[in-house]
Parts: structure tokens; C-alpha cells; sequence
């Protein structure tokens, strides 16, 4: 299984270098918000809640324009016929996706994080960075879950592109809640790290409960 | 085929929702805080409860149908989630007149079980959508039983998430499951409690047998056309 989820994997992030379609276009969006943060809410710099509100909502929309391309290439092209014709099981395919899914994350923030840090925030980044390193890869991990998930779900409905972003917004509120709340006091002008543990603990749950439960229904998403 | 038990059952809700009415308004004391509004109290939590274990409910008859591969079970978990979307709708426009009243606004961001249960809503308020864009019958049970099956156990760790996010600024003052409660007041809600239940179990009933019967009259009239068109 780990195999055919490298294979599938590798195929995948090929696919990206090649292409460059979801990652340049998760960053550039995430740059775009940015622009229109900083004019809806008039403020040329931003610390404490609203840095990491507004950082945390960039990132979840970013997330939700990967998620609406994760299955597109393998719909659009019939690529699903021959993923589903070959004898691998199912739980690999997902696998695959959400890795997939966490490195373009992962890639995004590379950007988006000094972006932000550039144009945005009051504070500096380097300071928290150490505690900001786990929040964001624990993040990654329940929206590259969920995000797998929802592409799964949505990829055999009439319009995908509508149910995207209604089922994976909400489903990410928990993700958002304890992510936006670790960061909070990272971000502020004297950066601390208070409660960062019950965040991280909050975090770790919802991966663990969604991980599980993907793993365990995604058998039945995409038969035939 | 769902009928059964279907009359001693309309009859158990009619008494109890008349009995818990009858409670409501006669039996338990006025709440020497708030008076006369909290009496929606008694609507309000009792229905919020029932949906969330219609909610829930559902995602179990979810498993049971991917289990099984039997599609009366997706059906029924449809039939669950729909019922509590409508109670849902009733939770929040309750929960809105109560919020005015004690605390005069209509919404308010620090009730953690009021902000929890609109999440909820929202991510169940999706279930047509999804359902409804998937043509072929057979796909469309599987897709919505396994969007039951996933939003069934984000239900809790939402409640959780949310809770959690207040809990440190917000103290709760007040305990709304009634563990505090006085005795009149405690009698008044479990009954109202058990109406709720009664009156969604029924009308969960109604609605499949209403279901299963178009069914079957599809099924006779393609029958008969076909019969008559040879």
C-alpha cells in the first residue's frame, strides 16, 4: 500500500513541477487576500488576533483553491478510470492525495509566510517561528485530511467547484479555532506562548478522529 | 413496511406534547431571574438535543447502510439528518428570541453552545446540495452516507473546539443541562425532552413511510406502462 501510495504520489507532485498549477496559484492567491486585507481593513500593519485571524483565514481559502483542483486533472482527463481499473486499494489513493495535498501546503507557506511577515505584520516573524513550525504542520496535516476527503466527496457531484468550499469551510472551523488561537499570542508585540499545548492537543485530536475516519470511508468514495 | 407501531406511537407523541405544554405553562414556576421568557427554555434545549441526536443518529444509520449495502438504511439516515435541519432552524430562531430577551441582543458570540450548534447547521445545511448533484441512486446513497458518517463525528469535536476557545475569557455561569435545576422546572424539561423525542421519532416515521409508499407507486405505474404500451 505504502508503494502504490508512493507511486501514486510521485505521479502527482510530477505532475505539479511540470505543470505548476495548483501551488504558484495557491501562493498568488494567498498574496492577493493579503492586498485585500489590507484595504478592508485599512491597517498597513497587523499583530496579536487580527495578524492571526487574518493569516489563518488566507490560509484556509488557499487551501480550499488546492482541494477544488486536487481530483481536477484525473476528472478532467479521465485519469480516474485508470486509477480506479488498477488493482490498488482504495485507502493508498487517499494517502497519496492528502501527502499531495500537505507538501503543496507546506510549499505555499514557504511563500506566504515571509509574505505576510512582509507586507503585513507589525511584529517579527523570526522570533515565534519555533512555535509557530508545530501549529502550521499539524494544520497541514487536518486540512490535507479533510481537504482529501471533501476533493473525494465533491469530485462526483454536478458541480464541484459549489461543494468544495460549502463542506470544507465549516469542517475546518475546529482547525481554524485552535490554529488562529496558538498563533494569537505568538504574533502580538512582546510574542508569548500561552496555552500553546492545549492548541496543539486540539489540533493533534481533530487529525487523529479524521485521519481515522477518512481511512476508514474513503473505500467507499470513488468504487466503480 | 415502516407503518407499524406507527399508531400507538402518534398517540404516545400527541400525549406527551400536550402534557409537556400543559407543564410549561401551568406547572413550572416562573424563573424569578428572567421571568416569563425563560419558559422557551423548555422548546428551545429540548429541541436543540433532539437534533443533534437526529444528527448523529444519522451517521450511525450512515455506517449501518455502508455496512450493510442496504439502502432503506440511507434512506432513514436522509430521512434523520432532513428532520433535524428543520428542528435546527427552529434551535436558532429560539435561541435568538431567548438571547434578546436576557441578554438583548439577537446573537451572541459568547455562548459557545449557540455558536457550536450554527457551525453544525451550516455544515449539515450542505447535505442537499451534495446529495442532490449526484445523479446515479446507487453513488448518491454512498456519498451521502459517508458525508453523514464524517460530519456525525465532527459534530462532538466541534462542541469541544468551540468550548475550548471560550472557556478561558468566559466563564459559564449557568449550567443549561439541568443539573441545577429546581425539581418542577427538571420535571417540566425531561418531559418536554421526551415530547421532542416522541414528536421527531413520529414524524421520522411519517416521512418514511410517506417515501417508501411513492415508491412503490412508481414502481407500479412504470409497471403498468409498460404493460400498456404492449
Amino acid at each position: 500500500m505504502i508503494r502504490t501510495a508512493r507511486t501514486i504520489l510521485a505521479k502527482d507532485l510530477r505532475l505539479e513541477l511540470r505543470t505548476k498549477e495548483s501551488v504558484p496559484a495557491m501562493t498568488l492567491f494567498t498574496l492577493t487576500v493579503y492586498v485585500l486585507f489590507h484595504f478592508g481593513l485599512d491597517r498597513s500593519s497587523l499583530d496579536g488576533s487580527l495578524a492571526s485571524g487574518v493569516l489563518w483565514v488566507t490560509l484556509l481559502l488557499a487551501a480550499v483553491v488546492g482541494v477544488a483542483r486536487l481530483f481536477a486533472t484525473e476528472r478532467e482527463e479521465g485519469g480516474i478510470d485508470g486509477l480506479l481499473l488498477a488493482p490498488v486499494d482504495r485507502t493508498a489513493l487517499f494517502v497519496a492525495k492528502g501527502a499531495a495535498l500537505f507538501l503543496f501546503l507546506c510549499a505555499v507557506e514557504l511563500v506566504a509566510l515571509p509574505a505576510f511577515a512582509l507586507l503585513l505584520l507589525g511584529p517579527g516573524l523570526l522570533e515565534p517561528l519555533p512555535e509557530l513550525l508545530p501549529v502550521l504542520l499539524l494544520a497541514n496535516l487536518g486540512l490535507a485530511a479533510v481537504g482529501a476527503l471533501v476533493a473525494a466527496l465533491a469530485a462526483e457531484t454536478r458541480a464541484p467547484e459549489l461543494i468544495v468550499p460549502l463542506l470544507l469551510l465549516p469542517l475546518l472551523v475546529p482547525v481554524l479555532i485552535a490554529a488562529a488561537q496558538a498563533t494569537e499570542p505568538l504574533l502580538r508585540e512582546d510574542p508569548s506562548a500561552d496555552n500553546l499545548g492545549r492548541w496543539l492537543g486540539l489540533l493533534t485530536l481533530y487529525d487523529v478522529v479524521f485521519v481515522l475516519l477518512s481511512v476508514a470511508v474513503f473505500d467507499y468514495l470513488l468504487e466503480d | 413496511m415502516y407503518s407499524k407501531g406507527f399508531k400507538p406511537l402518534s398517540i404516545a407523541t400527541v400525549v406527551a406534547v400536550a402534557t409537556s405544554l400543559a407543564l410549561i405553562f401551568f406547572y413550572a414556576p416562573l424563573d424569578a431571574d428572567q421571568g416569563f421568557v425563560q419558559k422557551i427554555f423548555y422548546v428551545h434545549v429540548p429541541m436543540a438535543i433532539v437534533a443533534l441526536g437526529g444528527w448523529v443518529a444519522g451517521g450511525l444509520m450512515a455506517i449501518r447502510h455502508l455496512r450493510s449495502g442496504d439502502r432503506s438504511w440511507d434512506v432513514r439516515s436522509y430521512v434523520a439528518i432532513h428532520l433535524s435541519i428543520i428542528l435546527g432552524v427552529g434551535v436558532l430562531v429560539t435561541g435568538s428570541i431567548w438571547a434578546r430577551a436576557s441578554w438583548g441582543h439577537w446573537w451572541v458570540w459568547d455562548e459557545p453552545v449557540l455558536v457550536s450548534f450554527l457551525i453544525v447547521f451550516l455544515l449539515y445545511c450542505v447535505y442537499y446540495p451534495l446529495r442532490f448533484s449526484i445523479e446515479d441512486p446507487e453513488r448518491q446513497a454512498r456519498y451521502s452516507s459517508v458525508f453523514a458518517i464524517a460530519a456525525g463525528a465532527f459534530v462532538p469535536l466541534n462542541f469541544i473546539a468551540v468550548r475550548l476557545a471560550q472557556s478561558y475569557t468566559h466563564p459559564r455561569v449557568l449550567s443549561q443541562t439541568g443539573g441545577d435545576l429546581p425539581g418542577e422546572m427538571r420535571l417540566t424539561f425531561l418531559v418536554s425532552l421526551a415530547a421532542m423525542a416522541l414528536l421527531f421519532a413520529t414524524l421520522w416515521k411519517l416521512e418514511l413511510t410517506s417515501k417508501n409508499a411513492a415508491a412503490q407507486l412508481k414502481r407500479l405505474r412504470t409497471k403498468l406502462n409498460a404493460r400498456v404500451a404492449a
